[in-house]
C-alpha cells in the first residue's frame, strides 16, 4: 500500500493571524502542520499497519517555513517527505495549488504507483474544502470526500460519510484522492524516538520547473480570484456582562425583546 | 446583459429560504434563471421563484446526480450562458463549484457573505480567521462561481415577478467511478436545519446532557439547536448538531451560547452571527470575548426564568 498524505503549513489558530498585501501572514514561528490534516496522516499511517507493508509520504506546497509541515508529518511516522517550494506558486488559487499538488502526486506515482491520496477536510485557514475535489479532477482518480471512517479492499476504497440530510457508503475503485474529517480517528502523539529522528530525516524539495510546470500556469497571475482588502473587525462594541444574583435571567429576556429578538 | 443562474436548494418540492436568499442576490448581479435539479418544480414552487426574479426555470431531471462530477456537469448544462452562478455554500456544493469551475474556467469563492459587481467582475465580501477578518475578493476570470452562506442576504421579492418560464435541459452526465452504496437519511423531523435557522440555542459540556432546557429555548425564539463538538462527542446530541470549524457554519441573527467555552474551532462556525449571548458560569470563559450580552451564572437557572420573562411579555 502506497499512501500520499498533503499537508499545509497554517497558521496556528490561537496566534493573532492577520493579512499582509491580501496575503495570509506566514511565519515560522506561528505555523504548524494543519490540525485537521493530523487525521489525514493518522488515516494512512493506520491503513498501512494494518495492510502489514507500505510506504507514506508527506506532501507539502508552500514558502520555506512550510518544511515545518511535513516535519510534523515525519514526528507523527510518515515515511517520506516532499516540499514543493518556488516563488511563482505565491498566491495561487485553488486551482493552482491543485495543479502544483496533482504534478507533485504524478512524479511520485510515476516512479511506483500510489493506492490513495488522503487530504484533510480542509486547511483552517483558507477553509473551502474544494482542494481534495479540484486535485481528483486534476488527477482523474476516484473522488471520496469528507470520509468518517475508511476501508480499502480488493482494490477498492469505500467510506462513510456523514452529510447534515443523510448518511451515505461510497465506493470506488483505486488510486483515489479521499479527504478525512475529524471524526475519522484520533490522531496518535510523535514519540521521542520519532521526533529525533524527523529533525535528521531527509526532506526532498520540488521547485516548479522538477515537475515540468509552466509558472504562468500557477501563481497570483494565474489566480482566478484575488484578496483585494483585508482588515481586521472591530471587536463587538457594547458588550454587556452580568453576574446572576438571581434575576440575570429576566435580565437577558429584556435584551432579547428589546433587540426584538424575542 | 449578465445571466446569473442559481442552483435552487430544494427540500420536499419545497424551495428553501436559503435559495430565495440566494436569487435575491443574484437579482443584484443579473438576470436571474433558476437551476434545478431533480423532478420538476411544482406549479408553486415555480411561481415562488419568478416571484423572486426568475426568468426561466431551467430543471435537469438527472439520475444520481449525488456524485459531485454529475452534479456539477448537471448544472454546467442548464448555466452555459450564465456569467455568474450562485449557490448556497454547503460541503455538496462546494464540490459542485469546484467541479464546474475546472469545466468552465470560473473564478470561485465560498462561504460569500455577499457580492456585487464592480467594473463588470463579481467582487464577495466574507469573514475568515473565524470571523476575526473581512476581506473584499475580486473575481477575475470571466465566469465567475459564488457560494453563499445562509441568512447573510434578506430575501425580498422582485419589484414585480418575473416568468419562471419552465424549461427541461437534456444534460449528458458523465459515467461516474464513485458508486453511492447507500444512503440513510437523517430524520429532521419539522425542525429547520442548522445552517438555515434564524436562531441557533446551542448546549455543551454545561448542560450535562440534559439538552431539555436548550430545546425548550430554541422552540419559543424560533430556532434550531446546536451543540459543541464535546458534546457530540459524548453522543449527548447526534452530530447534525455540532456547531463549529468542522462541524455546521451557522450566522443567525441570534445564538446563544449555553454551557459553550468558547473554543477557537467552535467560534469559527459561529462568529459572524448577527447577536451573540452566552450562558457560562466561569467569568474567564472565552464566549464571553465574542458575546453581546452574557450571563456569568449557571443555566439550569437562568434559561428557565428568561422562558418565564419572554412567555409573561408575549401574553402582555
Ligand atoms: C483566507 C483565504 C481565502 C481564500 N479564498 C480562496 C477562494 O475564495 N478561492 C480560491 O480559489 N482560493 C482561495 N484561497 C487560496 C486557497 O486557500 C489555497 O490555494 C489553498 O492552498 C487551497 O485551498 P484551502 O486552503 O481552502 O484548502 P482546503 O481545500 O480547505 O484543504 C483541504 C486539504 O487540502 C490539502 N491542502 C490544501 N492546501 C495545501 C497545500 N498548500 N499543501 C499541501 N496540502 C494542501 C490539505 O490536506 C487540506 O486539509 C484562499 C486562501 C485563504 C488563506
Ligand atoms: C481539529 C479539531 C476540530 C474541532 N472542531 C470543533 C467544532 O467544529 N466545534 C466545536 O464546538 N468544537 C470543536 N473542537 C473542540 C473544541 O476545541 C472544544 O474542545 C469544544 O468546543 C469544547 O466544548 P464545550 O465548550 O462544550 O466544553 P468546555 O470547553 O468543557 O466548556 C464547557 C463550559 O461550560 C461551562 N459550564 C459548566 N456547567 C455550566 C452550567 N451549569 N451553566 C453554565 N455554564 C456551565 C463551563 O464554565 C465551561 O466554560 C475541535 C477540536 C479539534 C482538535
Amino acid at each position: 500500500m502506497r499512501i500520499l498524505v498533503t499537508v499545509k503549513h497554517t497558521p496556528d489558530l490561537q496566534s493573532q493571524r492577520s493579512f499582509t498585501d491580501g496575503r495570509v501572514t506566514r511565519t515560522a514561528e506561528d505555523g504548524t502542520m494543519n490540525e485537521l490534516d493530523e487525521n489525514a496522516v493518522e488515516a494512512a499511517l493506520q491503513l498501512v499497519e494494518a495492510a502489514g507493508e507500505g510506504e507514506v509520504y508527506a506532501l507539502t506546497v508552500g514558502g520555506p517555513d512550510a518544511v515545518a509541515a511535513v516535519r510534523k508529518a515525519l514526528q507523527l511516522g510518515v515515511h517520506h517527505a516532499l516540499h514543493v517550494s518556488d516563488e511563482a506558486i505565491a498566491g495561487s488559487d485553488v486551482f493552482g495549488t491543485a495543479k502544483v499538488i496533482a504534478a507533485a502526486v504524478r512524479k511520485v506515482h510515476d516512479e511506483a504507483p500510489l493506492d490513495l491520496v488522503v487530504t484533510g477536510m480542509a486547511a483552517l485557514d483558507g477553509l473551502t474544502s474544494m482542494l481534495p475535489t479540484a486535485l481528483a479532477a486534476e488527477l482523474d482518480w476516484s473522488q471520496l470526500t469528507l470520509a468518517s471512517a475508511l476501508s480499502v479492499d480488493g482494490g477498492e476504497v469505500t467510506i462513510e460519510r456523514h452529510l447534515p440530510d443523510s448518511h451515505e457508503t461510497v465506493s470506488a475503485p483505486l488510486p483515489a484522492v479521499v479527504s478525512v474529517t475529524d471524526e475519522a480517528n484520533k490522531p496518535r502523539f510523535p514519540n521521542f524516538k520519532l521526533i529525533m529522528a524527523a529533525r535528521k530525516a531527509p526532506v526532498t524539495v520540488w521547485t516548479l520547473s522538477d515537475l515540468a510546470l509552466d509558472p504562468a500556469q500557477v501563481g497570483a497571475g494565474a489566480a482566478r480570484t484575488t484578496v483585494i482588502d483585508a482588515s481586521p473587525r472591530p471587536p463587538r462594541a457594547d458588550r454587556i456582562k452580568v453576574t446572576d444574583t438571581g434575576d440575570a435571567g429576566t435580565q437577558l429576556a429584556n435584551f432579547l425583546i428589546e433587540k426584538g429578538l424575542a | 446583459m449578465t445571466i446569473a443562474a442559481v442552483l435552487i436548494d430544494h427540500r420536499h418540492g419545497a424551495v428553501t429560504r436559503p435559495a430565495l436568499e440566494a436569487l435575491t442576490l443574484a437579482r443584484s448581479l443579473g438576470t436571474p434563471v433558476a437551476v434545478w435539479l431533480g423532478e420538476a418544480p411544482s406549479a408553486d414552487a415555480a411561481a415562488q421563484l419568478g416571484e423572486y426574479g426568475a426568468t426561466e426555470v431551467r430543471v435537469v431531471d438527472a439520475a444520481d446526480a449525488r456524485v459531485a462530477s454529475r452534479a456539477a456537469a448537471a448544472v454546467g448544462a442548464a448555466s452555459g450562458d450564465a456569467d455568474v452562478v450562485v449557490m448556497i455554500s454547503t460541503f455538496v456544493t462546494k464540490e459542485i463549484a469546484t467541479r464546474l469551475a475546472l469545466a468552465t474556467g470560473a473564478g470561485v469563492v465560498v462561504d460569500a457573505a455577499g457580492a456585487e459587481l464592480v467594473d463588470g467582475k463579481v467582487e464577495t465580501f466574507q469573514t475568515v480567521f473565524a470571523a476575526t477578518w473581512d476581506v473584499r475578493t475580486r473575481i477575475n476570470a470571466d465566469k465567475a462561481i459564488v457560494g453563499v452562506r445562509p441568512n447573510t442576504t434578506h430575501a425580498t421579492p422582485a419589484d414585480s415577478p418575473a416568468a419562471a418560464t419552465v424549461v427541461v435541459v437534456d444534460a449528458e452526465l458523465p459515467e461516474a467511478r464513485e458508486r453511492i452504496v447507500s444512503v440513510e437519511p437523517v430524520e429532521q423531523g419539522d425542525s429547520v436545519p442548522l445552517a438555515e435557522a434564524p436562531v441557533v440555542v446551542s448546549g455543551g459540556r454545561g448542560t450535562s446532557g440534559d439538552y431539555s432546557l436548550v430545546s425548550d429555548f430554541a422552540e419559543l425564539l424560533g430556532g434550531a439547536v446546536g451543540a459543541s463538538r464535546d458534546a457530540t462527542d459524548e453522543g449527548w446530541i447526534s452530530h447534525e448538531h455540532m456547531v463549529g470549524q468542522t462541524g455546521t457554519t451557522v450566522t443567525p441573527a441570534l445564538y446563544v451560547a449555553c454551557g459553550i467555552s468558547g473554543a477557537v474551532h467552535h467560534r469559527g462556525g459561529m462568529q459572524a452571527s448577527g447577536t451573540i449571548v452566552c450562558i457560562n458560569m466561569d467569568p474567564e470563559a472565552p464566549i464571553f470575548e465574542i458575546s453581546d450580552f452574557g450571563v456569568v451564572g449557571n443555566l439550569f437557572d437562568v434559561i428557565p426564568q428568561a422562558i418565564e420573562r419572554i412567555k409573561e411579555h408575549r401574553g402582555a
